[in-house]
């Protein structure tokens, strides 16, 4: 760690200025996850971890909690090595900072893209490992032993041969004197005693009795809550409100007029929202007020012939295809899709001349203050973010935008103030995520054999709007990520990349990124070239999996469970699906029954999952069925439309998700290696698409090319 | 202007005829469990018992609550069907990210009530009103026989 102490304090302090101003201090006051503000701790060797001289431990999260379970398995690393009862230990959410907090895969402090294990496997223990180590030589000088004699265990060290013991917290003092060591030895995962086990969630208590915090639980002495209409065009503006009306209604102190967006403030949030009711506010529709879906999917279909970006080129693929038996082609489109997480987007601001603090529940601290820093010309320390839990992530808290908008409210309000987003808003200025447009060709032999694999893309780039640094030689590397790596053994293989940005929309992550848009298409399309060999889509995949042998495995043992090749009623289907991504490898079957009037229901999904080493093994279970049910919501209903320039999605009656009745069962089964840790967040919900659609194909001889299924089996 | 019982408590609210009890509970009182999630009783996250049964508290004005006895998820503990489901979702590690569980646990100690051992058709009846988008359904259709078994 190269933080110093002080560094670290100084931070500490700081988020602990914030502590006081917010009642609860956003996590739970519980005896599992507690808000411990132990910024007097004396032993603090690294950002990670703190020990104070009762011996109370408290660890700082370098990633949020959006539902994943960092927050047990995190900590299940450090404790591993720091040797403590990770059911005692209090913890925090990190302050905003970009280095000592940073996501070592990203560079920044970010939560997302299934990186948080694979991010801080080796981070965590080696931070819990060095002040164990620091702890024990402090014992070894007090007692003038040789420090290889002394163990820290069960948050004590021991020295066996005279019995004696020291407590962690009777040591903190002496440690901090110490140098913080260059290296230490890290447990072999043989040796591991807490990673790799179940072990229950630590922040489920406030979970189930409401005490739990969210950005949008903050209550604030003066504070004042606001709703918020924005122009329902991209790219409209605000043209006239009645102020009037809108300060009629009681409670309603405020109206903020934005370029193009209109906030009511008021006592509390139902008087805003009358009042924004009763403003009526009327829109320039400005330049994208006729855009339609149909608008967006006539560029991109043009924009799939055009030259692209190379991003793969092996072989000669279309000689391989001009010479093959027979010709595959297939057009995949996958629509604009909303987050929808539970907790619609809102946000906490007070402003002064002399800083901000802002409440919020994001992905990425560090960049939310560097931008409210540029929009408000303060520096570091006037700009305060604190974290919250987050009621789900999926992406959309990866933008600041929400943040953004709250304060240019704020800058009108006396006091501290709540934006709040209705969730018809929510839905509306949501950042989807992008409209894709694939065309695939391959060849096939006399044989049935996959010969030549050319594939176009075309799509809004995330990269080029959020990390340009990453496009290289016009290729965005997460749109084109599954089809460049295609797990199945090929020669020839051409890959071409169109950026195709829809007019004013604004797109961004989803849950699995390029992963899942990529992994529908690859699994759609061999699904049908396994249909044009007339060969069984299993056997068919495994045949070109034999340098992929992880991959090889899990696809049998899905295929394996799910009783692959057991003949089924008229009317169901199962489909199977491989997907590797964020350095796991999972297989999926989906059973699906489809009824004659087109109604489509999934009944089972078996899930098999090799991420490597497992750190909390039911977390993993969880964000299989976890992304399953997302994948499956997505698949099933999940679209954002145009018409006259705006999203036609209101709320949960037209924007239709996953309920428990429409739920099928879930198996998931996860296999036990030594290979590096993968991600687990994302890859469940990216494999169960095509797995539903090939279900769909296997029991109708309907193929769905556009996503969702929609209406699309209703005869 | 509303007296009412919250959680076994006397409280004058003292706010509007239409204002929906849900937004009561959090800007007024201070009651942050109850949770905002779509406005139209389309969700779930905003259930709490009136009487004894769930109800959205987004669509339910205070007018419609005068003289009721309300339980939000910070006071449903206290009943036996609360305890019992919020044991079973803490043993069956049953939230992820938390937001809509309160809503849910709500639906689920109510069921429980009318119904001490639901089957799966009960618990889809009665569970389709509430959204997660997280995904732990399985794990609310566990938790809930799990606690009609304990009970």
């Amino acid at each position: 760690m190269k933080t110093s102490r002080r560094d670290f304090l100084k931070i500490a302090a700081a988020s602990a200025v914030g502590g006081g101003l917010q009642l609860g201090f956003g996590l739970p006051a519980l005896a599992e996850v507690r808000d411990t503000l132990t910024t007097d701790a004396p032993f603090a060797p690294n950002a990670f971890l703190r020990i104070d001289r009762a011996g109370r431990v408290t660890f700082v999260m370098p990633m949020i909690e959006m539902g994943q379970g960092t927050y047990t398995s995190l900590p299940m690393l450090i404790a591993e090595e720091l040797e403590v009862d990770v059911d005692k230990v209090a913890i925090e959410h990190s302050p905003p900072d970009d280095k000592v907090y940073a996501n070592p895969l990203i560079g920044l402090q970010m939560t997302g893209g299934s990186t948080s294990i694979r991010a801080m496997y080796v981070p965590l223990r080696r931070a819990g490992a060095t002040a164990r180590v620091m702890l024990e030589a402090a014992a070894a000088r007090q007692w003038n032993v040789d420090p290889s004699t002394c163990v820290g265990k069960n948050g004590a060290v021991v020295h066996a041969a005279s019995g004696r013991k020291l407590g962690y917290g009777q040591l903190a003092d002496a440690a901090a004197k110490l140098p913080v060591p260059e290296k230490v030895a890290l447990k072999a995962p043989a040796d591991f005693k807490l990673v790799g086990t179940p072990h229950r969630r630590l922040d489920l208590t406030g979970k189930v009795n409401g005490r739990a915090n969210f950005g949008i639980d903050v209550r604030l002495p003066g504070m004042k809550f606001a709703v918020l209409a924005i122009s329902p065009t991209f790219g409209g503006k605000l043209a006239a409100v009645d102020e009037a009306k809108a300060m009629a209604v009681p409670g309603v102190s405020q109206v903020v007029r934005l370029p193009d967006a209109v906030a009511v403030v008021a006592s509390h949030t139902w008087a805003a929202k009358q009042g924004l009711a009763a403003a009526a506010p009327q829109w320039d529709a400005g330049p994208n007020g006729k855009l339609t879906t149909a608008d967006i999917v006539t560029q991109l279909a043009r924009a799939v012939e055009k030259p692209g970006a190379v991003a793969r080129h092996d072989g000669d693929a279309s000689a391989a295809i001009a010479a093959a038996a027979r010709k595959v082609e297939a057009t995949y489109q996958q629509p604009f899709l909303a987050h929808a997480a539970m907790e619609p987007m809102n946000c906490t601001v007070h402003l002064t001349k002399e800083g901000c603090d802002i409440w919020v529940g994001t992905q990425i601290p560090g960049v939310t203050q560097a931008v409210i820093m540029k929009v408000t010309g303060f520096s570091r320390e006037q700009v305060r973010i604190h974290n919250h839990l987050l009621g789900g992530g999926f992406g959309r808290r990866l933008e600041f935008d929400g943040t953004v908008r709250a304060l240019q409210v704020a800058r009108q309000v006396n006091g501290p103030v709540q934006v709040i987003y209705t969730r018809e808003e929510d839905i509306q200025h949501d950042m989807y995520r992008p409209y894709y447009y694939d065309r695939v060709v391959a060849g096939l032999d006399a044989n049935g054999n996959l010969a030549g694999w050319s594939h176009r893309i075309a799509g809004s780039s995330i990269y080029a709007r959020t990390f340009p640094v990453m496009i290289k030689d016009g290729v965005d590397p997460d749109a084109v990520e599954s089809i460049v790596n295609l797990p199945y053994g090929l020669n020839d293989v051409h890959v071409e990349w169109m950026a195709q940005e829809p007019p004013g929309i604004p797109t961004t992550w989803w849950r699995g990124v390029g992963v899942t848009r990529g992994t529908f298409v690859v699994e759609s399309f061999m699904d049908e070239l396994a249909a044009a060999a007339k060969q069984d889509p299993l056997a068919y995949r495994v045949a070109l999996l034999g340098k992929n042998p992880r991959a090889k495995t899990v696809l049998q043992m899905a295929a394996q469970r799910a009783r692959w090749g057991k003949p089924l009623p008229a009317g169901q289907g199962r489909g199977i699906a491989l997907c590797i991504g964020f350095g796991s490898f999972i297989a999926q079957v989906v059973q699906v029954r489809v009824d004659k009037d087109g109604a489509t229901t999934p009944t089972h999904v078996w899930c098999v999952v090799d991420c490597g080493i497992q750190i909390n093994p039911d977390t993993i279970r969880a964000q299989m069925e976890s992304g399953i049910i997302f994948g499956l919501s997505a698949a099933l209903f999940g679209e954002i439309t145009l018409k006259d320039g705006r999203v036609e999605q209101t709320n949960f009656g037209d924007y239709r998700v996953l309920r428990i009745n429409e739920t099928p069962r879930i198996d998931v089964h996860l296999v036990r290696n030594q290979e590096a840790p993968g991600g687990v967040g994302e890859p469940g919900t990216s494999c169960v698409m095509p797995a539903l659609t090939n279900a769909v194909y296997a029991a109708t001889g309907k193929r769905i090319r556009t996503l969702p299924v929609g209406q699309q089996l209703a005869s | 202007m509303a007296l009412v019982k919250v959680n076994g408590r006397n409280v004058r609210i003292d706010g509007p005829d239409d204002m929906p009890l849900l937004w009561a509970l959090r800007d007024i009182l201070g009651m942050t469990g109850t949770k905002f999630g779509c406005g139209a009783a389309l969700c779930g996250a905003c259930t709490v018992h009136i009487d004894g049964g769930a109800a959205r508290s987004c669509v339910t004005p205070l007018a419609a609550v005068e003289g009721k006895s309300i339980t939000t998820i910070e006071g449903v503990g206290r009943t036996p069907e609360g305890a019992a489901i919020q044991r079973a979702w803490l043993s069956g590690e049953v939230p992820q990210c938390g937001y809509c569980q309160s809503g849910q646990i709500m639906s689920a100690a109510a069921l429980l009530a009318a119904n001490p051992r639901p089957t799966d058709a009960d618990i889809d009846q009665v569970m389709a009103g509430n959204i997660c988008r997280c995904g732990t359904y399985p794990r609310i259709r566990a938790a809930i026989k799990k606690a009609g078994d304990a009970k």
